[in-house]
């Protein structure tokens, strides 16, 4: 009883912190360009094929991670340059149709190169057994892995948004790009490197979560729809807040679905409308 | 000597309103110059379209002689172009600390210098910018504009709204910045401290320099401050 309990709380953490990478740079793509990305979850899927393929080819899934952030960040910056930058000032209506037209192109591409088939990719050599946790309770070292991982972008990224020069022109751009420039520091820029940044993130988070579940068409549409509930609890724009909105959704999820299996599809919203009656804003909200 | 900033029959405005037209003008290194005009006439639109954040509908906007259309308000800074803006600009969610080290630029106008200026700034380091008075958000401001160590400070209205005693204090900066040897552009309603700093001031009428000249003349003559602002000198 105890180690199931045990066993859902640290599944539900480590859920947690993946919606955690995907919901950051979701809200902060938001928060700084102002861009409703609906294609975020698109970014997750190819994190996740990209893993596929290359634990595939080369028996090395860890070298899809580092695959994972150098590939997106370069998509990041085509898709900053080619498309958003241009939709950054244009209506919400317009950025859904182009990122929804993304998301048709990236499962066109999906299809074309992977097939329509689920795939499956194997826990990595090195990390294929348990760990003790408690007693005699035993936990997959795989998971604690990723816990471990995704724990240290959360710190370095709170680091970097409220301890540097350059968190500052982030947190700085959110608020008044036109007055950032005015200082000499190049507002555009900052938004690249966000959505090159937020980009990255997505497909790691899909690269890690690529192991724990099936590898399948649409695998990002479930997690774009909970990143937005942790964007919207955590307060638009917030990193800190969509950390502690991941570990809220992650966890009413994986609870939810393991002792009220019945009330598992409704057990988020209903937390989100209780946050939001609470706090309106979102737990880190200001206004 | 060729001039910092200078505009040539500038004209810039909003969609299909034109609000600018014709300005000529020069500003020259270690010159102070005061932009005088009434509510409407085209004053924060000039500094706009000076520092890039308008374009231009017509004429040239030329930094050190070079034409500047191609450059944006954050390369135009780079040159050496530092702007308090109407309304001071401050990033809220950034500490006082946080809003200077942004805009640092290697140069004379450090932090400790900035912090020495302004000891209100100095006790208020680790404050979050809505968590300053009018009065000290403007002091920021300027702070913050220095900071980048500019050869043209331009100031938009920044005694706007602040108490007497403050107004006297960011007028004391002004002309210490001024004893620098910095250019300075001075846009205010305070007419006679906008003259007392100002090696030339510039009267702005519908959106074009009714008036160019040495502020002695105009306290000799105060007609044209008569005229066009409603106001002696």
């Amino acid at each position: 009883m105890l180690a199931g309990l045990l066993a859902q709380v640290l599944n539900g953490v480590q859920y947690g912190l993946l919606l955690f990478l995907i919901g950051s740079g979701l809200t902060l793509i938001f928060g700084v360009m102002g861009v409703i990305n609906l294609a975020h979850g698109s970014l997750f899927m190819i994190g996740a094929y990209l893993a596929f393929a290359v634990a595939g080819a080369t028996g090395q899934f860890w070298l899809a991670l580092p695959l994972a952030i150098i590939g997106g960040a370069a998509l990041g910056t085509v898709l900053e340059r080619l498309l958003f930058r241009r939709f950054r000032t244009r209506p919400h209506m317009d950025q859904v149709l182009l990122t929804f037209a993304l998301i048709l192109l990236f499962e066109e591409a999906r299809s074309a190169v992977f097939g329509n088939q689920f795939h499956s990719v194997a826990i990595p050599a090195g990390l294929d057994f348990s760990v003790p946790v408690v007693g005699g309770f035993r936990y997959s070292a795989y998971r604690l892995a990723v816990l471990a991982i995704c724990l240290a972008i959360a710190a370095g990224m709170v680091w970097l948004i409220e301890r540097t020069r350059i968190g500052s022109a982030i947190r700085a751009a959110a608020e008044n790009a036109a007055m950032l420039d005015l200082l000499g520091v190049d507002a555009t820029r900052i938004h690249r490197l966000v959505f090159a940044g937020g980009t990255a993130l997505a497909m790691l988070a899909g690269a890690l979560a690529a192991p724990l579940q099936s590898v399948y068409p649409g695998m990002g549409d479930g997690f774009l729809i909970l990143s937005f509930i942790v964007v919207v609890i955590g307060g638009l724009g917030s990193v800190a807040g969509a950390f502690w909105g991941a570990l809220l959704v992650g966890m009413t999820d994986t609870m939810a679905k393991a002792y009220v299996p019945q009330a598992g599809g409704i057990a988020v919203c209903a937390m989100m409308a209780a946050v939001l009656i609470w706090r309106p804003a979102g737990l880190s909200g200001r206004g | 000597m060729t001039a910092i900033l200078s505009a040539r029959n500038l004209a810039a405005g909003y969609g299909g309103s034109r609000v600018l037209s014709g300005i000529d003008l020069e500003i020259r290194a270690g010159e102070a110059i005061g932009l005088l005009g009434r509510n409407g006439m085209g004053k924060t639109t000039l500094i706009r379209t000076l520092t890039g954040v308008l374009p231009a509908a017509e004429g040239q906007v030329l930094l050190d002689g070079t034409d500047a259309a191609a450059l944006p308000p954050f390369a135009r800074a780079k040159c050496g172009i530092a702007v308090v803006p109407e309304g001071r600009g401050i990033f809220a969610s950034l500490t006082v600390r946080e809003n200077l080290r942004l805009a640092a630029t290697p140069g004379d106008w450090t932090e400790a210098r900035i912090l020495d200026m302004f000891p209100r700034l100095a006790q208020r380091a680790a404050n979050r910018g809505n968590h300053l008075s009018g009065g000290e958000q403007q002091m920021l401001a300027i702070g913050r504009a220095l900071m980048t160590n500019p050869r043209l400070l331009i100031l938009d209205e920044a005694t706007e709204g602040l108490a007497p005693l403050m107004r006297n204090e960011i007028w004391r900066v002004i002309r210490l910045v001024r004893q620098t040897g910095m250019a300075v552009l001075v846009v205010d309603r305070a007419v006679s401290d906008v003259l007392s700093v100002a090696d030339r001031a510039i009267v702005l009428v519908k959106g074009q320099i009714a008036w160019s000249g040495p502020p002695d003349a105009l306290r000799a003559d105060p007609a044209p401050l008569h005229r066009h602002l409603g106001v002696g000198a």
